[in-house]
């Protein structure tokens, strides 16, 4: 009978003395063995410390350095900076390359033309998905399998770059600012993400609200949309800053349209003539050439103008990338 | 076509039907809501009885009635959704009928002559095959004359080589450079490097190819380096050589991608239970047993899944690069099936051919997603669908 309640204390610690000492041992005898283990691997672990430091390290150079050497080529004297040199000072100070930036005609419409169907583009975009996702994510509607399989079948199977040029130009897309908002407006990547997420919220949420008489919509815009602000969020992510990055639309539909054209491709025609010149049977010196080509400083300032918004907005929206990657990757 | 009949109908008279009698919808909502609650609770005392199939079948059938008139609403979004998806995205599939005739804008889709497979057979150019098998007797070597001769045939092995090369080089790197981050210790500093790491992929390709090109140029950082370790005399113009192009589209995607690709092994890897750490520590194993023997392991079924994901994509990612980075030295190596669509169906208005180039395209890249998947499901893992 003891036996048997000595074993039972063992076994679910009710016996404290008896336990404390064994455990007391246990746990010198483990300390002892793992500090002659970490001992052991002391040499390797720094070792390895070093070598991913030192990797690490650099990772960040090679991947900071040319967008701050950019930086610098953009605030040196545009015919001192052609002589090359400058790495991550000015050698020359001079803020006449923004001026000049600033003064192409095309510039200044991309600008207003980028910035307004970044905002326009992220809004509907973001509404379109979000309502899209919704239907697809409620468990009792009847064509919910059907339509997502609609959707998801868009994902991999598309017309091709010809016939859907054709079709914006039957629609009366082509030339005009609406072909930047209208047919990218759904993505299925995206709603699949926000779909994930919405079906992860429990489902008493939406039944409560049914038995208190609310309609689909209240239930969208008053439950459902509160708690997908995160999830919102990352989405507005991805689309404004593949709004902001495009410009391949501008160039194939409207480039005869300077007035819709975009500040990615007014970029892409400042760097796409130095580019073609370095296949030149004599690319190496592009400084006897370089009337036809904008200078390094003034590219370099429109470089710079064109990445800064998206730059000081990112480091803040950190968190919701990190969450809509893991769900649109994992399970997308 | 039969599902947008359904959506629109069943739509449409969802409508009529709620606007006309709204009130009485609500009323019948509430009491249908009373007996589904009823129907709750009734289940739920009931719980040994019925299983949970039953139950869900059950519920279904009393909500039938008064939910269909609460998801007419759904169903009139629906059927808007249903009526974009097929006027943006299937709609354009129909255009694929242009790769079959001489389309000209002016006689359109349905007057447009009709020649076959004439455009791919001027894409493929068979015969140069052939009379290259037939003269050299080797098929090696015929494949090679092939490949030499016929612009499209070269754009289609750049698509594969250069995306096969950028997929392998991206994956690795981002699976590396995840292990290796989630090893540093200091929290601000793993902070600081993620930070940064991400930066890259919000720059347009425009300004990566830019960046790119500034560094190799005359100018640029490399040559520098180069020439102060004296491997260079002159410097070296890197886009006048064929050899070059591949690698430095690797790079750029490289340089570009890993930090963000990275997201997503980090995130496998925080979810690993750190109890295994401790358990492989007891029994010995130093900083690479554990990263060999528990974190690969735990974060390969992300690995397949995201590979499988990434294969179907392959051809896609053969554009920008090459087109901005691109020039008429290396063409034979920088062309890539989306610049042949571009150049002659937009450059030289041949629709059918640039459509004939772009299907073409489609279906080898539906054959990678079948083909890829299937094998996963093969080895066992959880599939895309």
């Amino acid at each position: 009978m003891k036996m048997k309640k000595d074993e039972f204390a063992l076994n679910y610690g009710g016996s404290h003395g008896q336990e404390k000492e064994l455990s007391a041992e246990e746990v010198k005898a483990l300390k002892r063995m793992a500090h002659k283990h970490t001992k052991r691997m002391d040499a390797w672990g720094w070792a390895f410390v070093i070598c991913n430091t030192i990797f690490l390290v650099l990772f960040t150079i090679v991947t900071l350095y040319p967008v701050l050497n950019t930086v610098a080529y953009s605030f040196n004297d545009g015919l001192d900076a052609v002589r090359g040199g400058i790495y991550l000072w000015p050698r020359k100070f001079s803020v006449e390359s923004y001026s000049k930036v600033l003064n192409i005609q095309g510039f200044l419409v991309g600008a207003k033309i980028t910035v307004l169907r970044t905002l326009l583009g992220t809004f509907t975009s973001l509404i379109a998905n979000a309502l899209l996702a919704f239907i697809i994510s409620r468990k009792r509607f009847l064509f919910r399998s059907s339509l997502s399989l609609f959707w998801v079948i868009t994902m991999y199977v598309n017309g091709g770059m010809i016939p859907v040029m054709l079709l914006y130009k039957y629609l009366h897309l082509t030339g005009s600012f609406w072909v930047y908002i209208v047919p990218g407006m759904v993505s299925a990547f995206n709603v699949m993400v926000l779909r994930t997420y919405m079906e992860d919220l429990p489902m008493e949420l939406e039944e409560s609200a049914q038995l208190d008489g609310a309609g689909y919509i209240t239930i969208f815009i008053k439950i459902i949309s509160p708690l997908c602000k995160p999830v919102y969020a990352t989405i507005a992510l991805f689309v404004a800053v593949w709004q902001w990055n495009s410009w391949f639309d501008a160039m194939l539909y409207n480039r005869m349209k300077s007035e819709y054209t975009t500040l990615q491709y007014e970029l892409m025609k400042l760097l796409n003539s130095v580019m073609q010149q370095s296949g030149s049977a004599n690319g190496n010196n592009t400084t006897t050439t370089s009337k036809q080509v904008t200078p390094v400083s003034v590219r370099s300032a429109a470089t710079v103008v064109t990445m800064v918004p998206i730059i000081c907005i990112y480091p803040f929206l950190q968190r919701y990338f990190v969450t809509g990657l893991t769900i649109g990757g994992v399970k997308g | 076509m039969a599902y947008e009949d359904q959506f629109v109908n069943s739509g449409a008279a969802g409508e009529t039907e709620y606007n006309s009698q709204a009130e009485v919808n609500e009323a019948e909502a509430t009491a249908d809501a009373y007996v589904v609650e009823n129907y709750a609770k009734e289940a739920y005392e009931h719980k040994s009885s019925l299983n949970d199939e039953q139950i869900k079948q059950l519920s279904k059938k009393r909500i039938s009635k008064g939910e269909l008139k609460r998801q007419s609403v759904l169903l009139i979004i629906g059927a808007i959704f249903v009526l974009y998806g097929i006027l943006f995205y299937y709609l354009p599939l129909a255009g694929w009928i242009m790769a079959f005739q001489n389309f000209k804008l002016k006689t359109g889709l349905l007057h447009s002559k009709f020649v076959g497979f004439d455009k791919f057979k001027f894409m493929f150019e068979f015969d140069t095959f052939e009379y290259a098998l037939e003269t050299s007797g080797n098929i090696f070597s015929a494949f090679k004359t092939w490949i030499n001769n016929v612009v499209f045939v070269r754009t289609i092995r750049n698509t594969i080589g250069m995306g096969a090369l950028n997929l392998v080089t991206t994956f690795i790197m981002a699976i590396v450079f995840a292990i290796l981050l989630n090893e540093v210790k200091n929290k601000l500093g793993k902070r600081l490097v993620q930070t940064i790491s991400y930066l890259p992929h919000f720059l347009s390709w425009i300004i990566v190819c830019g960046i790119i090109h500034d560094s190799l140029s005359s100018t640029g950082i490399i040559n520098d380096v180069l020439r102060f370790f004296h491997i260079v005399d002159d410097s070296y113009n890197f886009f006048a050589h064929p050899a070059w192009f591949w690698p430095i589209v690797a790079f750029s995607n490289v340089w570009k991608e890993t930090g963000w690709n990275a997201i997503i092994y980090l995130a496998a890897i925080t979810a690993i239970d750190p109890s295994l750490y401790e358990a492989a520590e007891i029994d010995g194993a130093g900083r690479w047993g554990k990263i060999r023997y528990i974190t690969l392991p735990s974060i390969s079924p992300t690995i397949v899944i995201l590979l499988v994901m990434n294969i179907g994509f392959l051809l896609n990612a053969g554009f920008e690069v090459q087109y901005l980075l691109g020039n008429g030295l290396v063409q034979d190596v920088s062309q890539t099936i989306d610049i042949y669509v571009l150049n002659w169906g937009v450059g030289q208005t041949d629709y059918s051919l640039g459509t004939a180039a772009g299907i073409f395209k489609s279906v080898v890249a539906i054959l990678l997603i079948v083909i890829s998947n299937s094998v996963v499901k093969k080895l066992g893992q959880e599939s895309l669908f």
